[in-house]
């Protein structure tokens, strides 16, 4: 835009200018700080893991002087395979996860793209009345499923087995909701024109309506996969045996055992939990954000 | 038209059979049964607890075993298959004997002082930070994608682990934050060791749960003020209107159809906090919500409801059920005081 336009006198235009540097910085400083507070527990998480205090398995924490260090010197990469070597049902909760994300995953995109197909394409009896109800049970907090859940869980000697991380998690009335709305936006004549080839329903759904909602499949898919990765409550009631847990609740009980005195060693096994959802980030950075912010996701 | 007469019954049977068979397992009937549950007095669980080990199916009026199985081989696939449903356990009749003993326990009041403090505290903080961030960003050109990107950082990380590096971040001795404050000229606080006071816990709390949530708040409000239309802008400045004029008279009443949804969200969200906490305190043992010597000192409503449930000890699981009806109540409350206030105030 050009500021000219709007001043006739050069005093009061300099003046606006002045002004709109100022307000610059103020603007600037302001997220920068913001930006600051952010990455700081980043910063220091990444700080503290590199930090020496010696081989973790016998190591008695750092030194006063060593923990204040704002960069680590000497830096010790050695942590990070130190952790592995501590805790070694590391590996089998990364491999958990990565197994619970991967089919609770494909369960959510099944079930998710049926169910949106029924509610968007098909005439059935008490659909509306349906779809309501399913709306209604998103105000549910997850707390009250829990008892009831853990009971039927324990009743069939599911504990401690992958199916009770994945089944709970199949289906996610959001997701159902999120896909509808795409699946309603593609245009009557293309369904039209698929009657007039002779196409059935579900042709229709593989052929059209899936290639045309695949943004809107791939953003559910991403989200469902880092859902496994921050999943701590179900897990820690349902899988205790030392060899089914999900990562976050290895860390948890790892930070409280093996890592209790040595900092540098808890915060390297956090960074560890955390890089592959920063990766996914880097790669999928587009589809994660307007994903979120269409969908309206909490975290 | 021939779209809306056309009938597809068997069709979508098919397609909404495995959601539906789900949700009725983990979802419509754990409503009845957690409903249920809460008005059963004495209500005890007996069924299967651990596959592999013994367990106890039949207890006696004081609450101990005396009836002990082995294995899930020993009961019936038809008696387990029954006992999915809440009733089909032990109990003394219908009552509201939960109730009475949930609100009944000073640790209740407690969790639910501590659960409204954080809400009102967090809430506010975040969203106005998280509106003049967004503002802010919307306003500039250069580096607009680097700090909206840094800005979304916490979103993609993993609650837990953070949590913990915020533990250690303000660690008594030779914490970083203790560390500044020292340098300053300070003296530090004990934020979260043994005998740290509630402030000092809840000021982590707040900080924690600022830092997590601002940057869902931030993208929502970002994308919303990128959706208003430029011209009340242009218009605005050919009036001569002053920055604070645009903000409080164009930004805010157009922005408020997504204020009103992040602040009900975020209210929500808030009202069921828990990781969060235990993160940072997980230095104490698994699950604890204070220092050491009181960890149930910032215990939230669902943190109550977590400790109380336990399927072996009887009485415990009705007790965790009672407060998690109160939870669901307290949450309608809100969002329905909410969506009032927004229907009065939010300009569409």
């Amino acid at each position: 835009m050009n500021d000219n336009l709007y001043f006739s006198d050069p005093s009061e235009m300099k003046r606006y200018k002045i002004k709109s540097i100022c307000f610059n910085i103020l603007k600037y400083g302001f997220l920068s700080l913001v930006g600051l507070f952010i990455i700081i527990p980043f910063y220091w998480m990444i700080n503290t893991s590199l930090k020496d205090g010696g081989n973790l398995a016998t190591s008695q924490g750092l030194t006063e002087a060593i923990t204040k260090q704002f960069f680590p010197s000497p830096i010790r990469f050695a942590n990070y395979v130190e952790v592995f070597q501590v805790s070694t049902n590391f590996v089998r909760y990364f491999l958990n996860t990565l197994l619970v994300s991967v089919c609770t995953t494909a369960l959510v995109i099944v079930t998710t793209v049926l169910a949106a197909f029924a509610f968007s394409r098909l005439n059935f009896k008490g659909r509306d009345t349906l779809f309501t109800i399913l709306l209604m049970t998103m105000m549910i907090p997850g707390e009250m499923l829990v008892t009831s859940n853990y009971m039927i869980v324990s009743n069939f000697g599911m504990t401690n087995t992958y199916w009770a991380l994945i089944f709970p998690f199949a289906v996610s009335t959001f997701y159902i909701f999120f896909l509808r709305q795409t699946f309603r936006q593609i245009p009557n004549e293309l369904y039209l024109a698929a009657k007039v080839d002779g196409k059935s329903d579900f042709a229709y759904l593989w052929k059209v309506m899936i290639p045309i909602g695949k943004p809107a499949i791939i953003t559910i898919a991403i989200l469902s996969s880092m859902g496994a990765w921050n999943s701590y409550i179900w897990p820690n009631l349902v899988c205790s045996a030392a060899d089914m847990k999900l990562v976050t609740n290895g860390l948890m009980s790892v930070f409280t055992s093996q890592f209790g005195s040595a900092p540098q060693g808890q915060v390297a096994a956090s960074f560890l939990v955390t890089l592959p959802l920063l990766i996914m980030f880097i790669f999928f950075r587009k589809q994660i954000m307007s994903g979120v912010s269409r969908s309206g996701i909490k975290g | 038209m021939m779209l809306e007469d056309k009938k597809d019954g068997w069709k979508a049977l098919i397609a909404l059979a495995p959601a539906l068979l789900i949700l009725i397992i983990f979802t419509f009937l754990p409503i009845i049964n957690t409903t249920i549950t809460a008005f059963l007095d004495n209500w005890c669980y007996s069924g299967l607890v651990n596959a592999t080990e013994k367990v106890c199916t039949e207890y006696n009026s004081a609450g101990t075993c005396i009836l002990w199985e082995s294995p899930k081989a020993t009961v019936s696939i038809i008696s387990r298959l029954t006992k999915i449903f809440a009733f089909r356990h032990s109990f003394n009749g219908f009552g509201v004997q939960s109730f009475v003993a949930v609100l009944s326990d000073t640790y209740f009041w407690n969790a639910l002082k501590n659960t409204f403090l954080m809400v009102f505290i967090s809430v506010p903080v975040t969203v106005v930070l998280g509106l003049l961030v967004a503002v802010a960003l919307n306003s500039i050109k250069k580096l607009q994608g680097f700090f909206q990107t840094v800005f979304f950082l916490p979103y993609v990380t993993n609650t837990i682990a953070l949590g913990m590096v915020f533990q250690i971040m303000f660690t008594n001795d030779n914490g970083l934050i203790n560390n500044i404050i020292e340098s300053l000229g300070g003296v530090g606080v004990n934020w979260i060791g043994v005998g740290s006071s509630y402030w000092a816990g809840m000021f982590v709390i707040t900080m924690y749960t600022v830092w997590n949530g601002l940057a869902f708040k931030i993208l929502v409000l970002l994308s919303g003020l990128q959706g208003i239309d430029k011209q009340y802008y242009q218009a605005a400045q050919i009036d001569g209107a002053s920055k604070s004029k645009t903000f409080f008279k164009i930004t805010v009443p157009l922005l408020s159809p997504m204020i009103a949804y992040i602040v009900i969200t975020s209210f929500i969200g808030a009202f069921k906090a828990y990781t969060s906490i235990i993160s940072v305190y997980s230095y104490v043992g698994n699950d604890a919500m204070g220092p050491s010597g009181n960890p149930q000192m910032l215990e939230t409503v669902v943190g109550y409801i977590y400790r109380h449930l336990n399927l072996t000890t009887p009485g415990e699981v009705p007790i965790s059920a009672a407060a998690s009806l109160i939870l669901l109540l307290i949450i309608l409350l809100f969002t329905l005081i909410q969506l009032w206030v927004s229907k009065k105030k939010v300009h569409y």
